[in-house]
């Protein structure tokens, strides 16, 4: 191999600028970061548990959007055979009416900044949009 | 001790019973703690068919009110831009002979003329808007009552051309910022989609009746069910002349004016 020592010279800055972010956020020390959702309520529980609330939480929405919009009805009856009213704000924003702390923490962490419910529907007094 | 292999599935058995016992309990003794948060909420009304009667004298007698168009722009967030090219209405008032361009009479009653009627969506039995809407978003429910999914409006207001009545405004700009009191309980709209009247579904369901009827203090504005012979709608039709606006287009207006 011709001119062997620039060459790995080279390779050895090329992989340690290319691992940049990785070995930067060890150093930093917060490369473990989790967004850390605020829910202020004394309920105790949601209308659906918890993992599954957190995961596909858009597909509840999107469920209790047609059932209100397509087929007019209000009443849903939870896992737990507690009945609740369908609706975001009412409902919803009731115990999670903290939208900057709970919604936005981790649809901004997660790059889905700004859903569209918040186009139409009114988040609680004093978060904005 | 030794145990034999009939003894041993038999205490098995027992004991798989005796684990069943505690979430038996809890399935079928669950029965009054159930929590409703929906109790508040009223027994929602509902019809074969909603329609709406106005009684044009007894609205005319009150002379400039403006309490419905007020009652019903203040709880569905309907903004205001201060210009008629940008204007958004659900209900508002129309010259007679606007309203009903099918009734030119040489000789119609002075106060006729120069009066305005309260009109809105006519919740058409055969709706072009429904018709012409590419996306589906415009649909009309069982009860006849038209409305839109403004999740899915894609604001290429097809509808409001189809519309004869011009019951549908247009979002040209965000309407946020021109609504004066927002009532959190009811969403804004949004740039880009189209809105009207919708017979106030979201107050039916809870068991109130629309908020126009409900602001009418002359009582001019009757909602009712017009399958049901016995409704108080039905009555008013069996026993006046109602007119309906255009009706020779064929869209059987749901709407119907009491002369």
């Amino acid at each position: 191999m011709y001119d062997a020592g620039k060459v790995i010279i080279g390779l050895a800055i090329f992989l340690v600028l290319i691992t940049f972010p990785v070995w930067y956020t060890a150093a930093i020390g917060n490369a473990s970061y989790v967004p850390d959702p605020q829910i202020v309520t004394t309920a105790r529980t949601c209308v659906a548990p918890t993992v599954y609330m957190r995961a596909s939480h858009m597909e509840l929405l999107n469920q209790w959007r047609n059932e209100v919009v397509r087929r007019g009805s209000r009443r849903y009856t939870a896992f737990d055979g507690t009945v609740h009213e369908i609706n975001l704000v009412n409902t919803c924003m009731r115990c999670h009416s903290n939208k900057a702390e709970f919604c936005d923490r981790c649809h901004n962490y997660a790059a889905v900044g700004q859903p569209d419910c918040w186009n139409c529907h009114v988040a609680p007094e004093g978060d904005g949009r | 001790m030794s145990i034999d292999r009939r003894t041993f599935f038999r205490i098995a058995g027992l004991a798989t019973l005796g684990l069943a016992i505690k979430p038996g309990f809890e399935v079928f003794g669950q029965g009054e703690d159930v929590v409703d948060s929906t109790a508040a909420m009223g027994r929602p009304l509902s019809a074969k068919r909603w329609a709406m009667a106005i009684d044009v004298r007894c609205c005319l007698d009150q002379k400039d009110c403006r309490k419905c168009i007020l009652a019903c722009h203040q709880v569905h967030n309907v903004p205001d831009f201060g210009n008629p090219k940008d204007e958004i209405k659900w209900l508002w008032k129309e010259p007679f002979d606007r309203a009903f361009p099918e009734q030119e009479f040489q000789h119609l009653p002075e106060d006729f003329e120069r009066q305005v009627v309260p009109v809105f969506c006519n919740h058409c039995d055969s709706p072009p808007c429904v018709r012409v809407c590419p996306v589906q978003a415009t649909f009309q429910r069982d009860d006849g009552i038209v409305i839109t999914d403004q999740h899915r409006c894609i604001g290429c207001r097809y509808c409001m051309a189809a519309c004869p009545y011009g019951s549908r405004s247009f979002n040209w700009r965000d309407p946020r910022p021109f609504i004066k009191n927002i009532d959190p309980k009811y969403p804004t709209r949004t740039r880009g989609v189209v809105e009207k009247c919708t017979f106030c579904v979201e107050r039916l369901t809870q068991g109130l009746m629309p908020a126009c009827v409900e602001a009418c203090a002359a009582h001019a504005l009757t909602f009712g069910d017009l399958e049901d012979a016995g409704s108080e709608i039905r009555g008013l039709l069996r026993r006046r002349l109602a007119i309906r606006r255009k009706p020779g287009l064929g869209t059987n207006p749901e709407v119907y004016y009491i002369i």
